[in-house]
């Protein structure tokens, strides 16, 4: 450590670097899920394309980063792990070093998204409030009142973790999941909301429908929101959501 | 121009290698489940490895050609025939505009593969032909081939054909071994669920498809439950709450949150791909040095094996 580096509070993880497969390695920030640790992990990603660009164009094949880890798969014909980690090591070093420029001046964008929630596009959104014994209205409010970060990308094509829910509505996974999910619902699982990109099965509840496509390889960027990003729902009415775009599904008997 | 779809037989996709570098977007790879298999088809048409080919599930596949084209079928033993007449896999063809080629139903093996010389001339999406269907990405239409298709195709006949001698081909048994590295989440299995993982049977239930190979036998605990979601790799071997080892492999979803014990090697999982409900298989530990050597000195294998030329 240079004398000159600058004290600073934020928590400073050491992140630890582990086998996943014969060509894939993953690197751990913490045992935890937080916002802080989503930051360092978006850092380090950009960092390792960064690299990927230049000297690790041909050995880093891909990454897939998520909520507090980033799997690091490389290239078994030009390179081997133990080189891998070393650049990895190296590369998350210079990370420490960065940490506090780069949170000054990493700008993460805001993705607006608007939701039509009613009880004819949230099949759930009743079910969750008399759980939570708040109101429907309360809900739809709460969902709102969050500006949700973007931990992780997956599950299918443009699928984004949204987090972190309220606890007030909070809501486990349904016991059997539906065989079929609407595209664009709007749905939550415990601590996590996503927006489901195109049907599909799916376990999560159903507290609305967004019209914004959120995957379409017809206009770019292909995803409105990246890993690191903020997200902020915003009601609106059924008139506004057939406006979008908006298409609302068959709801009885495809939803059940 | 091409190669017309009479039958589509049970799930014929289009594959290239495979579709790399978009897993932040959320697309797995798909491509080839049997990636030796596949890249034969492709060196018996004097092609790139990587050229766009049709990967066949079950069989029952058949095509009528609109061109004069070479072609060559590699991979579990379905019975070809060119206009009726039986004709030897792992050997390529010259087919004329008119004819008929047709796959049975595989005998042994999974999965066969027909390549034409040149490739299919298939637009790329995400850098890649590789079909997968659960993303609606990739092929003529992101779909498994329907009957009347035509499958694009320039025609290209090559001077001489080949043959693999059949001592080189390989051999699909019912009984696999899976070089595994231990990884991920290793530490939350007990020493004793290790030994219990590494040393027993397990058969392939009747869940097994291009996502991953969900197998049963003896129960494998572990200490967690489940684990903050993250990437999954080819061949990564998921331990869910059953206790069940599930194999993932190419259509596999890119993240998920189930506590694994290791992954499998490719050399490996290409074998496994060839199974179907009832076949069996072990899992043997292996040092990640000594997977890079499986893998390489399989790739030197496989580079080493000459093809012959025949009539």
């Amino acid at each position: 450590m240079s004398k000159d580096a600058p004290f600073h509070k934020v928590a400073i993880y050491k992140p630890s670097i582990h086998i996943a497969g014969e060509n894939a390695l993953i690197i751990y920030f913490a045992e935890q899920v937080s916002s802080e640790v989503s930051a360092k992990v978006q850092q380090a990603e950009q960092l390792i394309r960064q690299a990927m660009k230049d000297d690790l164009a041909v050995d880093i094949i891909d990454l897939v980063p998520s909520y507090a880890s980033i799997m690091v798969v490389f290239n078994l014909l030009t390179t081997d792990h133990h080189q891998i980690r070393r650049k990895l090591r190296l590369l998350l070093h210079s990370l420490d070093d960065k940490s506090q420029e780069y949170s000054h001046n990493n700008k993460s964008s805001v993705v607006e998204l608007p939701v039509y929630y009613s009880a004819e596009s949230g099949p759930d959104l009743a079910v969750i409030a008399k759980q939570k014994k708040l109101t429907v209205e309360q809900v739809i409010e709460i969902h709102q009142s969050i500006e949700y970060r973007v931990y992780a990308i997956g599950f299918s094509p443009g699928f984004a973790y949204l987090g972190e829910v309220d606890e007030r509505i909070a809501t486990p996974r349904l016991s059997s999941p539906r065989l079929k999910v609407p595209k664009g619902a709007v749905a939550i699982a415990d601590k996590q909301t996503a927006v489901y990109p195109n049907v599909s099965p799916g376990g999560w509840n159903i507290i609305g429908l967004c019209p914004v496509d959120m995957f379409d390889v017809s206009v770019t960027p292909i995803m409105p929101v990246n890993v690191g990003d903020k997200v902020k729902f915003k009601a609106i009415t059924k008139s506004e959501f057939l406006v979008l775009g908006g298409e609302l599904p068959e709801m009885s008997g495809t939803l059940k | 121009m091409g190669l017309l779809v009479k039958h589509s037989g049970m799930l014929s996709l289009i594959q290239d290698a495979g579709r790399f570098g978009s897993f932040n977007l959320g697309l797995t790879n798909g491509g080839p489940i049997d990636l030796a298999a596949f890249q034969w088809a492709n060196r018996l048409c004097a092609n790139e490895l990587n050229a766009t080919a049709i990967e066949i599930s079950i069989g029952g596949l058949a095509l009528t050609a609109q061109l004069d084209i070479t072609l060559a079928v590699t991979g579990a033993d379905m019975l070809l025939t060119i206009n009726g007449h039986q004709k030897e896999l792992w050997r390529s063809y010259h087919v004329k505009a008119g004819d008929t080629i047709e796959l049975g139903f595989a005998t042994q093996g999974v999965r066969s593969y027909l390549a034409v010389a040149g490739g299919f001339a298939i637009q790329e999406s995400f850098g890649s032909t590789a079909t997968v269907c659960r993303e609606k990405v990739g092929g003529l239409t992101g779909e498994k081939l329907k009957a009347g298709e035509i499958l694009p195709c320039i025609s290209q006949v090559r001077k001489q054909n080949l043959v693999l001698t059949e001592s080189l081909r390989p051999n699909y048994s019912n009984d696999v071994v899976l070089h595994t590295v231990p990884s991920y989440q290793q530490q939350h299995f007990s020493s004793h669920q290790q030994r219990l993982f590494f040393s027993s049977e397990y058969t392939v239930s009747k869940s097994f498809d291009r996502m991953g190979y969900r197998l049963s036998g003896k129960k494998i605990s572990c200490d967690i439950d489940g684990i903050i979601s993250e990437g999954i790799c080819h061949g990564a071997v998921q331990i869910p709450a059953d206790g069940q080892p599930i194999v993932l492999i190419n259509d596999r979803q890119t993240i998920g949150g189930y506590p694994k014990i290791g992954a499998v090697s490719s050399v490996d999982t290409a074998k496994l791909g060839q199974l179907k409900q009832g076949d069996k298989v072990h899992f043997e530990p292996i040092s990640m040095e000594k997977a890079h050597n499986y893998f390489h000195l399989n790739l030197s294998l496989f580079n080493r094996k000459k093809l012959d030329v025949c009539s």
